[in-house]
């Protein structure tokens, strides 16, 4: 099945701060509680944004002058914790269409990426750099570019990494690999039977 | 002979059915895992798709998150949680999956009924929409927790694109001191590690302190690899093992057991392999340990004070900071002391009988602090029953814990138990990340059971060695 080519993402960008953003973090357990991940952008960092009253506690996300953001720049671990999916879908939901963090919850990651939600790691320093540019200058425009392997903001120019499975698969357009393992399946059954009931009940 | 592997290197070349365009494998699931959170959507795409359950014999069901733990009556209380266990049943019907209902005497934590039932094995590649997946490895297996579009890949193809991961061994030596547990164990290794020191890799648990521990011991410390970065973690199969599969529902049976035990027994990992990295820790150094942050590296031993912004690295400052503020606790001070208002006992962490065992046996003749709520929440109904039926329930009661129906309860608080306001919990769960419990206040202190019983009954974060007047001597 053929998918979006995704080279880069561009857009204004929204700093959110701190290492080890979990999960939990990202989308609240409460949030889970549904059969389909409709309207789960709603739920997105809600209780960092909210107090228990659901007065707004100035969490970027909602500051006016990021509104609209498409790139989401954060610290270090991000997305760790539980394996969700509610979480990833929330932050597309949301309108992002990538992440640039110092380094990435693997199950997070994976979870991302299948879904088209590019996530790619900088330096400390350069998230730094980023983070502060972007509270400077809330509309400066960033670019995450897949291809070159850069985050771009302004004349500033950072290095970034992506594990070549994923930036392939985004390049190419097959980064839900739902299709192409489909298409593995007459291999699939034979290894199976192969393997007879070794390892399966 | 052939170069010398590890159980994850064989078990993965096994596995591996074919190369992807982009290099990931197309890597065989042998056994399949669901629940009710993050199956519905995946069968929803299924749907969309026109597509069917490939291998529906592969895939088992349970339901736990959601499943109130005070009363089984249906309709629930609450509709979404209702709809979410209606919509599991209708999934499982439709597919033909075996679903552990809550009417089998089977339910529990879908990585409590794994082991139980003899599905998790040793050598098998496991998937499950959940992170605590890694618990499985405590049996040689290969298990790792995977997203919801996962999840439909495997009901669809029986399979998972994967990379890789690398592997660390982490060999812990000697003794335990009294009052030391696996859950000390793995909390330790967090804490050394740090909480993404295991990002890329599987984590290999060797040494003679695993070897020595029992199943319900390597399935705590394997749970947790996760809280390490670690996708997955193992231990590698043996006697121990094998004793526990041995007589369960769906373990092999006559000639095909023999079989399997020498088939397992060839996966464990050759002398001699090559491992990415190797990290060794005495178990003489490890202390009853104790969260006091909002993740589970921020640990410290019970003896230690809490750390304060300026004694962290620079790069560290903010991350602590925002921990002790949410946690309200006083830099420098004490762990041991703060006050504590809730005891959960349970989860897929600690929730098995033999940590029940060994809690009850302080317990016995003592109470629970007047200021404190202690639920005790058996991870399984095997667990319940097994419970009961050796009267652990009554010392449990007797002390002043409610005791519960089986499901995840207030580890993660998708159901009604959960903390309010800032309560803190001295709990024997995986997770203090901010909000866990379900008030985005609440507070927790990840502990081992015995540190949980001690904590019920003091009404504070103990040293149950002094509560329960443990002898603290190095042991033979």
């Amino acid at each position: 099945m053929a998918l979006e080519q995704i080279r880069e993402v561009r857009g204004h960008g929204v700093p959110v701060p701190g290492d080890d953003i979990d999960t939990d973090r990202i989308i609240p357990a409460r949030y889970l509680k549904c059969v389909t991940f409709d309207g789960l952008g709603e739920g997105l960092f809600y209780d960092e944004r909210f107090g228990e009253d659901g007065a707004p506690k100035g969490h970027p996300l909602d500051d006016p002058r990021y509104a609209g953001a498409t790139v989401l720049v954060s610290g270090s671990n991000f997305g760790c914790g539980s394996s969700r999916e509610h979480a990833p879908q929330s932050i597309a939901r949301a309108g992002f269409g990538a992440v640039v963090a110092e380094s990435f919850g693997e199950i997070f990651f994976g979870n991302a990426t299948t879904l088209g939600l590019v996530c790619v790691a900088v330096s400390p320093e350069a998230r730094r750099a980023l983070s502060e540019a972007l509270r400077r200058d809330p509309a400066l425009e960033i670019v995450v570019d897949v291809d070159g392997k850069q985050v771009r903001a302004g004349d500033r120019v950072f290095e970034a990494s992506i594990p070549e499975s994923a930036r392939e698969a985004l390049l190419a357009g097959y980064w839900d690999p739902l299709g192409e393992l489909l298409e593995g399946v007459g291999d699939v059954k034979a290894a199976a039977e192969r393997l007879g009931r070794a390892g399966a009940v | 002979m052939s170069q010398p592997k590890s159980l994850y290197q064989k078990v993965w070349q096994q596995h591996a059915v074919r190369t992807l365009r982009n290099g990931q494998t197309q890597l065989l699931i042998d056994t399949h895992l669901i629940h009710e959170v993050t199956s519905p959507q995946a069968f929803g795409m299924l749907r969309d798709r026109g597509l069917e359950v490939l291998m529906p014999e592969r895939t088992f069901a349970t339901v736990d998150h959601i499943v109130p733990t005070h009363t089984r009556v249906e309709p629930f209380e609450d509709a979404l949680a209702d709809e979410m266990i209606r919509e599991l049943r209708r999934n499982c019907a439709e597919h033909g999956i075996r679903f552990f209902d809550l009417d089998s005497g089977n339910q529990g934590i879908v990585h409590m009924v794994g082991p139980e039932q003899g599905i998790t094995q040793p050598g098998a590649t496991i998937a499950c929409g959940d992170s605590h997946t890694s618990t499985h490895g405590a049996f040689g297996a290969i298990a790792f927790g995977i997203g919801t579009s996962q999840v439909r890949d495997v009901l669809a193809t029986q399979t998972l694109a994967m990379s890789e991961l690398k592997v660390r061994r982490i060999k812990v030596t000697g003794r335990l001191h009294p009052g030391v547990y696996a859950k000390d164990v793995i909390l330790h290794i967090i804490r050394t590690l740090g909480v993404k020191g295991g990002l890329g890799y599987a984590y290999e648990y060797g040494g003679d302190v695993f070897e020595r521990m029992s199943m319900e011991e390597r399935m705590t410390v394997c749970n947790m690899s996760i809280e390490g970065g670690a996708r997955c973690g193992y231990v590698n199969p043996d006697a121990a093992t094998f004793a526990y599969l041995k007589g369960r529902p769906f373990a092999p049976e006559g000639a095909a057991w023999d079989e399997a035990v020498s088939r397992w027994s060839s996966l464990a990992s050759d002398p001699g392999c090559r491992y990415d990295d190797v990290v060794s820790i005495r178990g003489e150094e490890i202390p009853p340990t104790v969260t006091w942050g909002i993740n589970p590296g921020q640990a410290i031993s019970i003896e230690q004070n809490v750390p304060t912004v300026d004694g962290v690295p620079e790069s560290e400052r903010d991350g602590v900071a925002e921990a002790l503020a949410h946690m309200k606790l006083t830099p420098g001070a004490p762990i041991k002391g703060t006050k504590v208002d809730v005891a959960f006992f349970g989860s897929c962490t600690n929730g098995r009988v033999s940590d029940f065992i060994e809690a009850a046996r302080y317990l016995e003749g003592r109470r629970v602090h007047p200021g404190v709520k202690a639920i005790a929440v058996p991870g399984s109904q095997h667990v319940k029953a097994e419970c009961e039926q050796r009267g652990i329930d009554k010392v449990f009661e007797a002390a002043g814990f409610e005791w519960r129906d089986a499901g995840c309860s207030m580890c993660l608080a998708m159901n009604p138990d959960k903390l309010v306001g800032d309560q803190l919990c001295a709990s024997t769960s995986n997770r203090n990340f901010k909000g866990r419990q379900g008030s985005p206040t609440g507070r927790t202190v990840l502990m081992s059971p015995v540190m949980v019983a001690a904590a019920a009954v003091t009404g504070e974060v103990s040293d149950a060695r002094e509560v329960f007047g443990v002898a603290r001597e190095a042991v033979a």
